[in-house]
């Protein structure tokens, strides 16, 4: 079985989807070199690469254009202040939401899950609440909510994750008897590449009482995403992963709960009147949640991404790198004590595996050595390790760049990787 | 021979041993090697008191003084590669007068290219096992 490593026929620049060579001479990274080698970069899930409209975008935005947002009555101001306001709405659009006062700037989607947690949380949840996550979410989506229980004495329960890497239904059912009041979710699983059916789990929450916040930091890169449509309550996602800058993300709220929510952090931008004695009045959404000058370069240029990302089609991107999630599965499943995790219905281009006696740390270290950048470890997500009762995983994810060959690369890497190590 | 010139001494022959490696195989390869070798901690010191937390890889670590003075160290790692760093701190730090090991300069790491594992970063458990080795210095040091 092994020998079919590297060599099966269907390994090309080619995808039927994309234009392959046409967008990997969008990525300048792409053509550089790691350890002598070219680079092949299979780390997506944690952060994207970014296309040349992206890099522009900031650097042009910082030429010619910078100024403060919302402040001055200065040509300048106006300039930078209507092109990070036509970031917003291309934001909403791309996510169907109903007003730009329901897209708050974050720092990232776990900026914008604390602020959920700190706000929506510190105000609607008691003594006693259950807040209900599962075990397939990222720290992010687990530590601001364990923080929250604490200080309010609320009790944080976890929906069982199956053996296929699917959240357990008869447990989900079972633990929304317990009337939640906030279902907090992770959209697709970074470490499975599971995409959750968050459409039906949030009707499901919501009928108990429930509010839905849905982490979509690896949705948002790879599939459309309607947050009417899905009914939830609140969706974060960070830019980075979806080819923008770091230090942007994005938290969707529906107008109704964000106008209830007091805000979380204070300063500037988000005020109407600051009266000393008389107290702070604050300003409308979606302002009263951005304190202080906001990432505005990152804004603009994640707008940018998004147009990026519709420009080269989101349903051709996510249909190529779920072949090549494919292509990889076939080639590795040939290597000799491989185990794949996440084998769920529905996979993005997220393949987590493991060899038989050899440790993550020593197969990633040998691929970095062949210019192939994985993932070794728990990947933020320590409670799902557990559930597997493994220390890590080795982690393959794609983007809209890679190749067929570059997954070739990776298969024909782990094998000799496993030779060296055995 | 006192307990600084053995130091130099055997960083400088680590430094030979893998100055015959041509590529970055063959020197990973002799890594695996060296780690395959070590003897495993015994289940006596493998406790969660010695163990070394790295993100991606763990280590063990124990000490003793033997009664001539010099410390000597056992150690182990649940990764082979980790494991042959390991290997290669425990050889040259072993067997030496706490004084020594506590303000060792550990320049062969560097000199071999490997020093990228001992980075803060690498998060694999390395770079605070040296300290810890060294912690151990000046712990027996004082006594």
């Amino acid at each position: 079985m092994t020998g079919t490593v590297g060599t099966t026929p269907i390994c090309s620049n080619f995808s039927p989807m994309l234009n392959l060579a046409h967008i990997r001479s969008q990525f300048p990274i792409l053509t550089r070199e790691i350890h002598g080698r070219p680079l092949v970069y299979l780390d997506h899930a944690a952060s994207a690469q970014k296309p040349i409209a992206v890099i522009e975008a900031q650097r042009e935005y910082l030429m010619h254009h910078h100024s403060n947002v919302h402040r001055g009555v200065h040509e300048l101001s106006q300039l930078a202040t209507d092109a990070f306001e036509a970031a917003r709405e291309k934001v909403r659009t791309h996510i169907g939401a109903s007003s730009t006062e329901e897209i708050i700037w974050t720092s990232g989607a776990t900026d914008a899950i604390n602020l959920v947690a700190q706000s929506w949380g510190r105000a609607e949840i008691s003594p006693g609440d259950v807040i209900l996550i599962t075990r397939m979410e990222h720290h992010a989506n687990i530590v601001p909510w364990q923080m929250l229980a604490e200080e309010k004495q609320a009790k944080l329960e976890v929906v069982d994750v199956t053996d296929e890497g699917s959240i357990d239904e008869d447990d989900f059912q079972k633990k929304l008897k317990n009337n939640p009041k906030i279902l907090a979710i992770i959209h697709v699983s970074n470490v499975l590449g599971t995409v959750n059916d968050v459409k039906r789990w949030t009707k499901n929450a919501q009928q108990v009482g429930a509010r839905v916040l849905i982490d979509g930091s690896q949705s948002i890169p790879h599939l459309a995403v309607d947050v009417v449509d899905i009914g939830c309550d609140f969706f974060v996602f960070s830019g980075h992963k979806a080819y923008g800058p770091t230090g942007i993300g994005v938290l969707y709220g529906r107008k109704e709960l964000l106008e209830k929510m007091p805000p979380w952090r204070g300063g500037g931008e988000m005020i109407d009147v600051v009266d000393i004695e008389k107290g702070t009045s604050y300003a409308a959404l979606p302002h009263k949640f951005e304190a202080g000058t906001p990432h505005i370069s990152g804004a603009i240029a994640m707008g940018v991404a998004l147009d990026w990302m519709n420009g080269t089609g989101l349903q051709s991107i996510g249909d190529h790198e779920r072949a090549l999630g494919a292509h990889a599965r076939h080639l590795l499943s040939g290597v000799e004590g491989m185990r794949f995790f996440g084998e769920a219905q529905e996979l993005t281009g997220v393949v987590s595996f493991l060899i038989d006696g050899l440790h993550p740390y020593d197969v990633g270290t040998l691929l970095d050595q062949m210019g192939i950048a994985v993932r070794t470890g728990h990947h933020c997500a320590q409670p799902l390790m557990a559930r597997f009762q493994i220390p890590g995983t080795i982690r393959a994810s794609f983007g809209a760049y890679n190749t067929m060959q570059e997954v070739d690369a990776l298969a024909a890497g782990v094998e000799r990787a496993s030779r060296m190590l055995r | 021979m006192d307990s600084q010139t053995t130091l130099q001494q055997r960083q400088t022959e680590v430094v030979e041993e893998f100055a015959y490696f041509e590529d970055w195989m063959e020197k990973y390869e002799h890594l695996i090697e060296l780690g395959k070798e070590l003897v495993p901690l015994n289940d006596r010191d493998r406790t969660d008191d010695n163990l070394i937390r790295g993100c991606q890889s763990r280590v063990w670590l124990s000490a003793e003084m033997d009664t001539e003075g010099a410390l000597h160290f056992h150690a182990d790692s649940d990764a082979i590669i980790t494991k042959g760093l390991v290997a290669l701190m425990v050889r040259v730090l072993g067997g030496l007068s706490p004084s020594i090991v506590a303000g060792a300069d550990l320049w062969f790491i560097s000199r071999i290219g490997l020093d990228t594992h001992l980075s803060p970063t690498r998060a694999n458990g390395l770079l605070s096992m040296v300290q810890q080795m060294k912690h151990y210095g000046i712990a027996f040091q004082a006594k």
